[in-house]
């Protein structure tokens, strides 16, 4: 791809230097290594397979909550410590606080792609506009039985362990936030490297052919899903943490906010590549942040007219369009007689 | 010759319309068996119910001695058995060669093999393969980019990447111009004595028939009407009234 290097060198540049700059934006960059991490792990289904999921939020809320029940729960009772919150105030040690996030965190990533292994068993037997709608209704319905569920705090939602020490931990999050996102990509990089891309590329033009060509689907859109939901499970804990408190509807399944921003993003950057959900990402987050700082009160309204235009004039997104314009720069080879030579036996005398 | 596709007693209806009804046919290990008869006679149905893609209702059908007839497609696929679609199907959006790659067979692939890189020796296969079919000069394009015949080409190219025992084509020379079909005349032939590969094939054109089949079976109305050799199904009165609309 092309200037491969200096894409990496900006990015590592604004990840490193960006917050040492402008300290005063620190959980601006994080919430954008989060949207990174939202839109890449969507792209693995929406994008290389075809498989528009409105439901990745679910992964992304599991994470969270399962996070904080075993930071809480390795000390303490989670039922009572939930009831109690708000009035006693439990210290954790930074031992405590330390081996708890670490435990969370694996337990996150490892209940979702497990959560992801069942769900799939279920809705993939779905296509095309009723596997969107089924995914949507999975992580609508996960967020209300949350907030059932009283030991947990209910809709009532709980607090999270307080950052030991002094610091507040905003640069311990963003550290882990901006490392899990170099992960994901690097992770992802290799996994487009390998079979795994040409078979989910196969399942995206034509499922029934793949099915037809003896390729095993079904495990192939299971493991994509997992991938998805395992970093999307730790993405989930380190907001969880970031937030110091967690509740259902508005910071574990915000179906509506960013359950559907990880659509947008790919969408805006161009989905089924590597480098569009990034770019599609920092994009949103800068354009988003902008509205709801210059246009407060039409932020949404600015947004729409964002989406609009993508969807209508941009399909295939920046980095899509620009494979369309400059086509030799991304590798892609184009038949220039193609117009000429409709006739295919040309090719085979 | 042994008998490589046992179908005995199928029937087949969805709803109301019965598509076939106590079809019995056996394809031999080897040959190029041919499956004609006039449109709507159930020949697609049959073929679909050979490679499961849908269940039958009764009757029994074997592959190589093994019952398959309530194996999943995938499953049938990896056994060797193979189709190709009427309405020609690649993937669009993917380069010919990449089209190539993923055709590879996948009767033992593990878990972990879905993380491998395709090895050297699979890449230089899938482009011998291109060449054979004639698409080399093509093979970086996205296969959505070519034309209908091209694609009926890569088609047939992925089908022999994926190494089957048997391959069951849908009406491989519809929709491609007549120079063309001479080449791929010949390319099947090829397929049959070169790569060993049994042929089942759909096919209208009766030319294309009789020049390639070395057995011949007619549907008509759902029912096995004959079968022979080129010369005696050519000379059989009832196929030529089916095929003129006596029945």
């Amino acid at each position: 791809m092309m200037n491969k290097y200096t894409l990496y060198g900006i990015t590592l540049a604004v990840g490193i230097f960006g917050p040492l700059m402008f300290p005063a934006y620190i959980t601006q960059f994080t919430v954008l290594w989060l949207m990174v991490v939202f839109s890449l792990t969507w792209d693995i289904m929406g994008g290389q397979m075809g498989y528009n999921s409105l439901g990745n939020i679910l992964f992304f809320g599991i994470g969270m909550y399962v996070c904080a029940i075993v930071q809480v729960g390795l000390y303490y009772n989670v039922g009572e410590y939930t009831a109690y919150s708000g009035a006693v105030k439990v210290n954790f040690t930074p031992d405590q606080y330390f081996t708890g996030l670490a435990l969370g965190t694996v337990a996150a990533a490892i209940v979702s792609s497990l959560i992801a292994v069942i769900f799939g068993w279920i809705v993939f037997g779905l296509r095309g506009p009723y596997f969107a709608i089924g995914t949507l209704g999975v992580a609508i319905a996960a967020g209300e039985l949350i907030g059932a569920w009283d030991y947990v705090g209910g809709g009532g939602g709980m607090s999270l362990p307080l950052f030991p020490g002094d610091s507040d931990g905003t640069a311990f999050n963003y550290v882990a936030m901006f490392t899990l996102a170099i992960a994901t990509f690097l992770f992802l990089k290799w996994l487009y490297a390998s079979r795994f891309s040409l078979a989910i590329n196969a399942i995206r033009d034509d499922e029934e052919k793949a099915e037809g060509m003896g390729i095993q689907t079904k495990r192939y859109k299971t493991v994509a899903w997992s991938i998805s939901a395992f970093f999307l499970g730790i993405s989930g804990a380190i907001f969880g943490n970031m937030t110091g408190f967690i509740e259902p509807l508005e910071v574990a399944f915000p179906t509506v906010t960013f359950g559907i921003f990880m659509v947008l993003m790919a969408l805006l950057g161009g989905k089924g590549t590597l480098w569009g959900p990034i770019i599609g990402a920092v994009l949103f987050h800068v354009i988003k942040e902008f509205t709801w700082t210059v246009l407060l009160g039409w932020q949404w309204i600015a947004l729409g007219a964002l989406i609009v235009v993508n969807v209508v004039f941009f399909q295939q997104g920046l980095v899509g369009w620009m494979q369309e314009r400059w086509p030799e720069k991304f590798g892609i080879e184009v038949d220039t007689q193609l117009g000429v030579n409709e006739n295919p036996s040309e090719t085979v005398t | 010759m042994s008998t490589l596709i046992e179908v005995s007693g199928v029937s087949k209806s969805f709803g109301g319309v019965v598509a076939n009804h106590d079809v019995s046919m056996a394809v031999p290990d080897g040959g190029i068996t041919a499956l004609i008869g006039p449109n709507g006679s159930g020949k697609t149905t049959l073929f679909n119910s050979i490679v499961g893609y849908h269940p039958i209702d009764s009757g029994s059908i074997k592959f190589d001695g093994q019952e398959i007839s309530d194996l999943r497609v995938q499953e049938i696929a990896r056994l060797g058995l193979l189709r190709t679609f009427q309405q020609t199907r690649i993937y669009g959006k993917m380069d010919c060669v990449k089209n190539m790659l993923i055709s590879v067979p996948n009767r033992n692939s593990s878990f972990t093999d879905m993380f491998k890189k395709y090895p050297q020796d699979v890449t230089d296969k899938a482009e011998h393969l291109l060449e054979f079919v004639g698409l080399y000069s093509k093979r970086k394009l996205l296969a959505g980019n070519l034309s209908f015949g091209q694609q009926k080409l890569l088609e047939f190219a992925m089908a022999l990447m994926n190494e089957p025992k048997v391959l069951l084509l849908d009406e491989p020379t519809a929709g491609i111009n007549p120079t063309l079909i001479n080449g791929l005349i010949d390319r099947l032939k090829l397929a049959n004595s070169e790569f060993g590969i049994t042929l089942f094939v759909i096919e209208h054109n009766m030319r294309v028939v009789m020049n390639l089949a070395d057995n011949i079976y007619c549907l008509a109305h759902g029912e096995m009407l004959a079968h022979g050799k080129p010369e005696e199904i050519q000379n059989d009165q009832r196929v030529i009234d089916a095929y003129l609309g006596a029945h």
